[in-house]
């Protein structure tokens, strides 16, 4: 059985109990453990169903790299699946429960997958379920969705109550893992003097080294560990961080890291997780390496554990996983766990060692101590099905064949070391395979490389495959002094830390156990423990021709699962490659992509959720509007009233009466969020002249002009009214939409194509508070404001004027865009709201109405004025809607004039604007088609027009609508059918689009 | 070619699955071809199945520097959808998706495809509009949606949160009959049948250079070898101007990663594919319970398969604002694809300036959906010269201005 030793455990606390739940049975682990050390301290071995075949699943390993023990943790909206227990740190009220069984852990009905697993190869279902064809989508695949699937979701209706924020870092050197390695290499690169963050995802330093053994300057790893973490602590230009993983590595030295701040503490009050982006000038890889399963049968049994991981156990909880522990291994670490079960008291029946000649002073030490030891010996099989209960004796260079059976309820395998080099990898940093160590690791000649061309990662010990201790520190110290160098900074000449540790004996790859293992072995030789990949998948694949490592990848699932292949991806290509009678690196790997682990989409994220969702701007009236009714439309990042609602008043009367009341009266119009764009300099004249279709240069000072833009395509796509304000300034108002978009369009242009024309643009949107004052009443309200004559005289029609209006400095623009008599007055945005609460007041003997944007929609519907967006929808040019008229024919060029003359642009089958009329007055469906006779090619059905703007018009009481129609200027008077969006059709009357006022008697009073 | 089925699955269970066959051959080309196809990604198998099955001609090589299915098809969020608004774009795609419908029973080969139901949320008074519209053009282009008020929404998708406080869901586009398949598969699934046909599929086999003599094509030049045919269809997509630039011509056309992503796999929790284009982002389960995600594409031109941090940001940003209960799921992967780029964001299949050499490329971010319509046509085309299909998707609309602009209904995702 598992169980908590009498003593050890560097890492727990003894005096503090922590209690915690699984399943709902109550358990006690202490302070320091993680949730997989506990379980196992209470004999809890199995901890989940795999995948596939739901097996039943213990611990393999001790951290990120877990492919088995995931749990659902925490309760109700706290819920979270998939969590690693190995990775969790215990805390005081923790609940898990085991995921992907049905009814119970223990007993679960899916593992009859695993009996048929025979008929369920990889790839089965690519092969079957295809005959009937219904059943697919009604029984097979609601069954497949089912039994996949691993951790319960979220309830539907979750709010995640936890935060999360993101961090901006910026660094000389960044070192990710704080192992002795990474240690070295920050003390390195940090006593040059260039500023270190050095981030470790644990919650503790060191690494592997404390519990591996072996001594540095002459003090346990451990010693050496707290002295240098207190060296780099004391050091100005050196930030610690634990629980702190380097995720990803993009272009140019920016580097995600991912901290988790209460996940191991939940009742504190700060964010659940941090984001850190971080630029470093140069990034040091330090994550160390993980050490691989052997592939035997049996290899997923509960209690068989990767050899590192039964020395974690051991020494940093004080846990052992069984009392007699198999070790099997084809290299000489493993011999260290054998030792350490040993000293403590613990019963290691036997190594099995794979190599012929077996190792060195590691296996003479413990033949030293009365271990026996079998050389050229493998594992037939693992007996047992919830736990190990013993393994067979063969030869590895046989078939299996038995020589003995040794009981056991553990087994500690070894199959080598890979060095982690996700990260080095993400940003294009190449690997080159190592035959004498046989792992990847990486090229140093292939660096990733950023923006100067020079390289900006490194790796240092074990993860760049200097697994020895000795080896590693000096490898991390010469990785810190250059990284340091290529920082920018003047490393220190020092003497990398003396490190001892007994010699190993080279290892021997073995990739299958025993070498000749017949199928009925090979089907139970698990690669992928999650996804349920064993080695005769990988060959089922190369047999099948998926050859690629890609294709055999993505055919078995091998490496797909939520570890990401950290344990299966080397000997599954192993497999391959030997399937294929290939060398490994040939076949290569598949590409390493982020993140390391996996991470929360809350931390994503980040703080945008809610109403800090996307920036929301603000008109200086924003606040009046909220607290009168406003019924908000979203436009860009701004929120506009689409109308005010007073009390029990629907959305529609709102908008019929303050179309109504402006037309009868006076109405007010929040314009603010129009965009208004200074354009300045000698050749601002030109420049807008390219710009618009329209000829702006010969704009009068004191003038407005409204003028159209089009894409280089010829599309239509901002419009506005234009102003001269002196000699070379001219502000441009674009839709609101439009205004940033436009601002860029007339920068890309300055900056690429015409950067030596002296014209500076600076986009003023949000300095000025704009408001419509508009309806036959609207002179009366200014002249009650006194201050300036805006009179028809003084201020015609198009025309502007600076001055005062009731003793707020303004610009009025005397234009209409509902066809009223209007003004827009400009107002500095700090006197906005005063202002506007000044024109709602003296305004009120002629009710002035505010009115939001569709009053502002229909009003210029009615005047068969064209909206962007409306009208306009990228395909359409100015030519199509009437608008030739703002269209110059003097000038030589302006932006879409050469794309308004091709062949398409010009013919005369363009669909043209004309406006609509229903013949019973209901309103025109919003899109509807006007259908043809017959179809075309395809069999769809002709058509010969569009509705583009469709209202009830309060003022005219019927419904009208704008259009585009086959040669509609040319028909009017003739009724076409539109689809309706019930299926039916509609008939409506082809008419000007101009239905209020056709002679502009109201607008130019 | 043995056929699948549960029985042949029973068969060589009971021993040992020794009699599997390879899915395709192992091909070396030989020195002519009627038909070359360059790039063996779900467009090129696809355009070679149905040379083969429609017109007879087998004598083809499909030709891929790669491995099989290794760009784009095996790279996106496999949704598939034909509820485009522009006649020419809603006709190739329901072709589409009319195909994929019995292509597993077609191909003997099981491409998953799960027609779950496509919904796209409208977000603004103007995306409403602009869905109403497409509402209409497809029922007159026999392509079934409807726009759906926000309780339907809720009711087919019970993770969307309807009352966010920035954009409110005000009803959706949906197309029950649209959905995902397993993009692998379909890679897979025509490189079988089209092997089973006779054709040759050559992967590792890049081609350096286009033959021509007198304005026709030749043959091309390739790492194993010259290879001459009659006919030469280059479809290679994140690729396509390098390729135009070997036969002589240039395409309007960018290249920009695209990035997608996967969370760890949950217990089924969404049955159908939602894409919210104000907020940008969409996102599906797949069968193996990943939350399956996808959002804009980078706004620089590059050829690394490998996109920036900023754009998963935004995407799974707008994604927990749109499904709360996500924000406790785990990201797994994230992974970035070469998408054409044209500038109407349609694609291009086309006859090109060299007679006997077309081109099908462009699909942008849209193209696994298009896989079997696009095949069917840019097929006619090259052994007819002409398709309905893939009429006004000519190169020579750049020149017209005939553009095919689906931005209004689009929006930024597929």
């Amino acid at each position: 059985m598992s169980t908590r030793l009498a003593t050890g455990g560097r890492l727990t606390d003894r005096d503090i109990q922590v209690k915690f739940t699984f399943n709902g049975k109550h358990f006690r682990g202490f302070a320091g453990d993680t949730l997989a050390s506990a379980l196992l301290a209470n004999d809890q071995m199995v901890m989940g169903r795999s995948f596939k075949y739901h097996r039943p699943r213990g611990p393999v390993a001790s951290g990120a790299e877990e492919p088995n023990a995931l749990v659902n943790l925490g309760k109700g909206v706290h819920h979270e699946p998939n969590q690693r227990a190995t990775t969790t740190e215990l805390f005081d009220g923790l609940a898990a429960t085991s995921q992907n069984h049905w009814p119970s852990l223990e007993f679960d009905i899916g593992a009859i997958n695993s009996q048929l697993s025979r008929f369920l190869p990889a790839g089965f279902y690519y092969k079957m379920f295809i005959h009937p064809r219904p059943l697919w989508k009604h029984v097979y695949e609601p069954f497949i969705r089912q039994s996949a699937g691993l951790g319960r979701a979220p309830h539907a209706e979750t709010r995640d109550p936890d935060t999360y924020e993101h961090f901006y870092a910026f660094t000389d050197v960044l070192v990710v893992g704080g192992g002795v390695a990474g240690l070295q290499a920050a003390k390195a690169a940090a006593l040059s003097g260039a500023k270190v963050l050095l981030i470790e995802q644990t919650a503790h330093w060191g690494g592997r080294a404390p519990v591996d053994g072996g001594e540095i300057d002459g003090m346990t790893p451990e010693a050496w560990v707290d002295q240098t973490l207190a060296e780099l602590a004391a050091m100005d230009n050196v930030h610690l961080r634990t629980r702190c993983m380097g995720a990803g590595v993009y272009d140019h030295g920016y580097v995600l890291g991912y901290e988790r701040l209460t996940d191991h503490a939940p009742a504190k009050d700060t964010p659940r997780h941090r984001l850190w982006r971080i630029r470093a000038k140069q990034v040091i890889t330090a994550t160390g390496a993980i050490e691989r399963p052997l592939s035997f049968a049996g290899n997923d049994i509960p209690g068989v554990m990767l050899a590192s991981a039964i020395r974690d156990y051991v020494v940093n909880y004080g846990v052992s996983l069984g009392d007699r522990t198999v070790v099997v291994t084809n290299n000489d670490d493993a011999y260290r766990t054998a030792l350490l079960l040993k000293s403590v008291g613990l019963d290691v029946p036997a190594i099995i060692d794979a190599r012929p000649e077996g190792g060195g002073d590691l296996m003479q030490e413990a033949i030293a101590q009365g271990i026996r030891v079998e050389k050229g010996r493998a594992i037939g099989k693992v007996k047992g099905s919830k736990r190990v209960t013993g393994v067979t004796l063969c030869s590895q260079a046989g078939e299996g064949g038995l020589l003995d059976e040794i009981a056991c309820d553990a087994v500690a395998m070894s199959g080598g070391w890979s060095p982690v080099v996700h990260l080095w990898s993400h940003c294009g940093g190449k690997l080159t395979w190592d035959d004498e160590q046989a792992f990847f690791r990486p090229d140093l000649d292939k660096a990733p490389i950023s923006h100067d061309g020079a390289p900006f990662v490194t790796c240092a010990g074990a993860a760049n495959g200097h697994i020895h201790l000795s080896h590693t520190l000096q490898d991390a110290d010469t990785a810190g002094q250059s990284a340091a160098q290529a920082a920018g900074f003047k490393p220190k000449k020092s003497q990398a830390p003396q490190a001892t540790a007994q010699d190993e004996a080279p290892l021997v790859p073995i990739w299958l156990m025993p070498q000749g293992a017949g199928y009925g072995l090979r089907s139970k030789a698990w690669l992928d423990y999650q996804n349920d990949v064993k080695v005769s998948d990988v060959q089922l694949a190369a047999q099948e021709g998926f050859e690629s490592v890609e294709h055999a990848k993505r055919y078995t699932t091998l490496g797909m699962a939520t570890d990401q292949g950290k344990l299966s991806n080397i000997n599954g290509l192993a497999t391959l490659s030997h399937a294929l009678g290939e060398d490994i690196p040939q076949v290569g790997t598949t590409t390493f992509r982020p993140p390391y682990t996996p991470i929360s989409m809350g931390a994503i994220a980040g703080e945008a959720r809610g109403e800090v969702f996307q920036p929301i701007r603000q008109t200086p009236m924003h606040d009046w509007h909220a607290e009168n009714g406003a019924y908000w439309e979203p436009v860009g990042h701004w929120r506009r009233p689409y109308c005010f609602q007073q009390s029990g008043e629907s959305v529609e009367q709102a908008v019929h009466r303050e179309v109504m009341a402006t037309r009868d009266s006076l109405g007010l119009l929040d314009a603010s969020t129009l965009g208004k764009i200074i354009v300045k300099g000698p050749d601002a004249g030109r420049f807008l002249d390219m710009l618009y279709t329209n000829m702006m240069s010969t704009l009068k000072p004191g003038k407005c002009r409204y003028g159209l833009m089009s894409t280089e395509n010829g599309f239509l796509t901002d419009d506005g009214v234009v102003a001269r304000i002196d000699e070379d300034t001219w502000l441009c108002h674009t839709t609101t939409g439009g205004a940033d978009r436009i601002h860029a369009h007339m920068e890309e242009w300055l900056q690429t194509e015409w950067w030596d024309w002296k014209v500076w643009t600076v986009n003023v949107t949000e300095q000025y508070a704009q408001i419509a004052v508009v309806g036959p009443n609207a002179r009366k309200l200014l002249e009650k404001l006194g201050g300036m004559d805006v009179s028809a005289d003084a201020l015609p029609f198009m025309g502007w004027a600076d001055g005062e209006l009731g003793g707020f400095p303004c610009r009025v623009y005397r234009i209409s865009f509902s066809g009223e008599l209007s003004y827009e007055i400009a107002v500095p945005a700090s006197l906005g709201r005063a202002f506007w609460d000044r024109l709602r007041e003296d305004g009120a003997e002629w009710n002035a109405t505010p009115y939001g944007t569709e009053a502002l929609h229909i009003m210029r519907a009615e005047k068969g004025f064209i909206m962007i967006g409306d009208e306009t929808d990228g395909t359409v040019i100015p030519q199509d809607l009437g608008l030739d008229w703002a269209i110059s024919k003097k000038k030589d060029d302006y932006l879409g004039k050469r794309a308004q003359e091709r062949s398409h642009m010009t013919d005369p089958d363009r669909w043209k604007l004309v406006g609509l009329e229903t013949l019973d007055g209901s309103v025109l469906p919003d899109g509807a088609y006007a259908i043809a006779s017959g179809k075309n090619a395809n069999g769809q059905r002709n058509t010969q027009g569009r509705v583009t703007s469709t209202y009830h018009s309060p003022t005219l009481n019927k419904g009208i609508a704008m259009g585009l129609v086959l040669h509609g200027p040319d028909r009017m008077g003739e009724v076409i059918e539109f689809n309706t969006t019930a299926g039916g059709t509609v008939k409506a009357k082809i008419v000007s689009p101009i239905f209020y006022d056709p002679d502009g008697e109201k607008q130019n009073v | 070619m043995k056929r699948y089925s549960a029985f042949a699955i029973a068969r060589e269970a009971l021993r040992n699955h020794t009699g599997w066959d390879r899915a395709w051959r192992k091909a070396q080309p030989k020195n002519r071809y009627d038909v070359v196809i360059i790039g063996a990604g779900g467009h090129g198998l696809a355009t070679a199945y149905y040379l083969g099955k429609n017109f007879g001609i087998t004598n083809v090589a499909v030709l891929e520097k790669g491995w099989l299915g290794g760009g784009n098809t095996g790279r996106n969020t496999t949704i598939i959808r034909s509820n485009y608004l522009q006649d020419p774009s809603a006709a190739i795609y329901e072709k589409s998706r009319s195909l994929y419908e019995t292509l597993s029973q077609d191909l003997n080969y099981n491409i998953m495809f799960s027609p779950r139901g496509v919904m796209m949320l409208a977000q603004t008074q103007h995306e409403v509009r602009g869905y109403l519209r497409t509402a209409h053009a497809n029922a007159l282009q026999g392509v079934k949606t409807e726009f759906i008020p926000p309780k339907r929404v809720k009711e087919i998708c019970p993770i969307i949160n309807l009352d966010g406080p920035r954009y409110p869901v005000l009803g959706a586009l949906w197309q029950d009959r649209a959905g995902t398949a397993r993009h692998d598969a379909v890679a897979w699934g025509y490189a079988r049948a089209c092997s089973d046909m006779g054709m040759d599929i050559i992967q590792k086999c890049e081609v350096t250079g286009i033959r021509q003599e007198g304005g026709t094509v030749k043959g091309v030049t390739t790492t194993k070898g010259d290879i001459d045919c009659e006919k030469l269809g280059i479809v290679v997509a994140g690729h396509s101007g390098v390729l135009a630039d070997m036969a002589g011509f240039r395409l309007p056309i960018e290249s920009v990663a695209l990035q997608a992503l996967v969370s760890e796999p949950i217990k089924p929790v969404m049955d159908c594919v939602v894409m919210a284009n104000t907020v940008h982002g969409y996102m599906s389960q797949s069968d193996k319970g990943e939350m399956v995600i996808g959002g804009g594409a980078d706004g620089y031109n590059n050829y690394t398969q490998r996109g920036s941090f900023h754009h998963v940001e935004e995407t799974v940003r707008a994604l927990v604002e749109t499904f709360p209960m996500i924000s406790r799921l785990k990201m797994l992967r994230w992974w970035g694809g070469i998408v054409d780029m044209t500038g109407d964001r349609s694609p291009i299949l086309s006859k090109t300036p060299l007679e006997n050499c077309f081109i099908n490329c462009g699909w942008g971010t849209g193209g696994f959906k298009a896989i079997p319509g696009s095949g069917w046509g840019f097929a006619e085309l090259m052994a007819k010269g002409h398709s309905p299909l893939t009429e006004e998707f000519a190169l020579t609309r750049f020149r017209e201005g005939k553009f095919i602009d689906e931005s209004v209904a689009a929006g930024v995702a597929h």
